[in-house]
């Protein structure tokens, strides 16, 4: 599903070159539940820059299903956001005043999908964030930062994207609620069979994933199935 | 993104920040509003000016005097000043240009007026019979005098109302008494009807008294200061001033156009040209509300981008989530034009109220026109569109990555 060959990233300041990543090559198959882990300015922000077509490589290419992303346009990857990839921030980024279901909805207005449909599709979504409906018509700047997240998360999934991108999705939370969040991913990564990409610098956080890949200085140090997960045999101890 | 969509949207966005919007939405409102109150204020003075130069008479030609010039000098003392028309060119045109319905030959002068324990200073106006169909004059108590009075220079006298009421009081009955008019006595046959006008020449403010009666007993002499001629039909006043012209050049034994001892003036050049002074005053008007309106513009492209520096995470979201370039500044670009339609409504609504209150209250005529409601909201969309595009530029340009960045 995604394929990425020896990606680089280079940013010029004047006569300063900063090179984020250095060529980095992985694949990520449909279904994976990945982390990627790194400290602070090892490049794992620009890497999901990348992925979630925010951004473009300097050099070598990424494929996502199969289309490569390095030749398109600022509007044609705008098109593959909104159809294939669903962001969750650190800063949830909500519309304040808008209502839970309404931001949710905010992708498929976008989609252009007929009004009719919207709501219904975005309560499934909320569903499966697993935001209890009392909340959906709450605004979203009365809720608190589990359930903001987790409304970020059915905003993510509204669209039934290819891959859902969590950019430190618990950096902003507790950690009894990180948790849960964290248990909400597993959840639609073994229940509904979403491609989840985590990016994070905390281990504890990467230790949800099935696989996790460590970037240190722009370059992929280790990329490995997590020890621990094939040990609990897949079994979520968090519950 | 379908229009529906973005209309919901942009009205969410303007509605969760009631009070910013308000006050930018004020900005067009006094800017629109005051260019249809001044523009309605400016074409009302205009449509009642030149109603009020309609009533001296309809399709009037009017022959005055020109400049005096003695022969062989180069002075002139100006229009008006010399003696050159007569009773026989007011009859030569009556007679012999078939285009004039009507000529009446005028002599006027300003005398003090007595009546009984009262008396006024008034012009006192020198005609024939056929002055009040020729001046839109309407008789109000008893009647004008006859072509035979006029002829023969009978002592009747007709009044303006202002001068009946300042002689005899407003409720008593003028008709039948008698006035002194420099000690000469005149007996009032009659009112003329009010045609409402103030100040200099003054139509309600005169005394009309046959013509032969003015020279004999005022001026003194045979001339005359003015022949108010009217034309058959609108459409012949140009070809009756030429006739006009061309016989008096004649009668005057003056080959030279140029040295004409007469002007001919024609009334709708006096309309046109009161019409261009009123004209210039309503586009003066127009200008200063213009500004005021640039000026509410200007508040718009402030509250947008100040908006779109606020709202840089949103844009930032809106893009990560698939929002292309154009849909952004599309969705700004509504909001500003939003703005500008909904002060646009209000100013219209106010400037037209406006308009109202200052003809109810002040008096002045007003009237609001299609064309500068058009204008104005025109002009409101145009300011919409022009303050609005450039920060829904910058919207659209932010970069999805600093976007979501921003603090």
């Amino acid at each position: 599903m995604i394929d990425c060959k020896n990606l680089k990233k280079t940013y010029k300041n004047g006569d300063n070159e900063t090179t984020v990543l250095k060529g980095v090559s992985f694949n990520i198959e449909a279904g994976e539940f990945v982390a990627i882990i790194g400290p602070s300015g090892s490049g794992k922000s620009t890497l999901m820059h990348i992925l979630g077509a925010l951004d473009k490589a300097t050099s070598g290419d990424y494929f996502l299903d199969g289309k490569n992303m390095s030749t398109l346009s600022e509007d044609e990857l705008a098109e593959i956001r909104k159809n294939k990839i669903g962001f969750v921030f650190q800063s949830f980024n909500l519309l304040p005043r808008a209502t839970a279901l309404r931001n949710v909805m905010l992708p498929l207005v976008y989609a252009g999908m007929p009004r009719s449909e919207r709501a219904a599709r975005a309560r499934v979504a909320l569903k499966n964030a697993g935001l209890d409906e009392k909340y959906y018509d709450r605004r979203s700047n009365q809720l608190s930062g589990g359930q903001m997240q987790r409304v970020a998360i059915a905003r993510a999934l509204v669209n039934d994207p290819s891959i859902i991108l969590a950019d430190e999705p618990t950096g902003n939370l507790d950690t009894k609620t990180g948790e849960i969040v964290l248990s909400t991913f597993q959840e639609l990564n073994e229940k509904k069979h979403h491609t989840i990409i985590l990016i994070t610098h905390e281990h504890d956080v990467a230790e949800h994933a099935d696989r996790i890949i460590f970037v240190r200085d722009g370059e992929i140090v280790e990329d490995k199935k997590n020890p621990r997960k094939i040990l609990a045999g897949h079994i979520n101890y968090n519950d | 993104m379908k229009i529906t969509d973005l209309v919901e949207e942009t009205y969410l966005a303007l509605v969760s920040n009631k009070a910013r919007s308000g006050l930018t939405i004020l900005g067009i409102v006094i800017g629109i509003g005051s260019v249809i109150a001044m523009i309605a204020i400016g074409q009302g003075t205009q449509t009642s000016i030149k109603s009020s130069i309609e009533s001296l008479g309809s399709n009037l030609v009017m022959v005055m005097p020109g400049a005096q010039r003695t022969a062989g000098s180069p002075v002139s003392s100006g229009r008006g000043s010399a003696q050159t028309l007569t009773v026989e060119d007011s009859n030569a045109i009556k007679d012999k240009i078939s285009l004039a319905k009507g000529v009446a030959p005028v002599t006027s002068g300003r005398y003090q007026i007595t009546a009984k324990g009262t008396n006024t200073n008034t012009q006192v106006v020198g005609t024939n019979a056929e002055y009040p169909a020729v001046k839109s004059v309407s008789v109000d108590q008893g009647t004008f005098f006859t072509d035979q009075q006029a002829k023969s220079g009978a002592k009747v006298a007709v009044l303006g109302p202002t001068t009946a009421s300042d002689l005899f009081g407003s409720s008593s009955q003028p008709v039948g008494q008698t006035i002194k008019i420099k000690g000469m006595e005149f007996k009032v046959i009659g009112t003329t009807v009010t045609k409402g006008g103030s100040g200099f020449n003054n139509q309600d403010d005169m005394v009309y008294i046959p013509l032969a009666a003015a020279q004999r007993y005022f001026t003194g002499s045979e001339y005359i200061s003015t022949i108010n001629v009217q034309a058959v039909d609108e459409k012949s006043m140009a070809e009756l001033q030429t006739q006009i012209t061309a016989l008096l050049l004649e009668r005057h034994n003056i080959s030279d156009a140029t040295l004409a001892d007469f002007s001919v003036m024609n009334q709708a050049d006096i309309v046109a040209s009161a019409s261009a002074i009123t004209g210039t005053l309503t586009l003066l008007l127009g200008a200063i509300a213009g500004i005021s309106l640039v000026v509410g513009g200007i508040g718009i492209m402030n509250m947008m981008l100040t908006n779109v520096t606020e709202r840089t995470r949103e844009i930032g979201l809106r893009k990560a989530i698939g929002a292309k370039r154009r849909e952004i500044s599309l969705q700004f670009l509504a909001e500003a034009i939003m703005l500008t339609f909904l002060g646009g409504l209000i100013g219209i609504t106010m400037g037209w109220l406006i308009a109202l209150g200052v003809s109810h209250f002040a008096n002045i005529a007003t009237e609001v026109s299609l064309s500068s409601v058009a204008l104005a909201f025109g002009v409101s969309a145009l300011i919409g569109i022009i303050f609005g595009y450039y920060p829904a530029q910058r919207a659209a340009a932010l970069n999805p990555i600093e976007a979501l960045r921003y603090e």
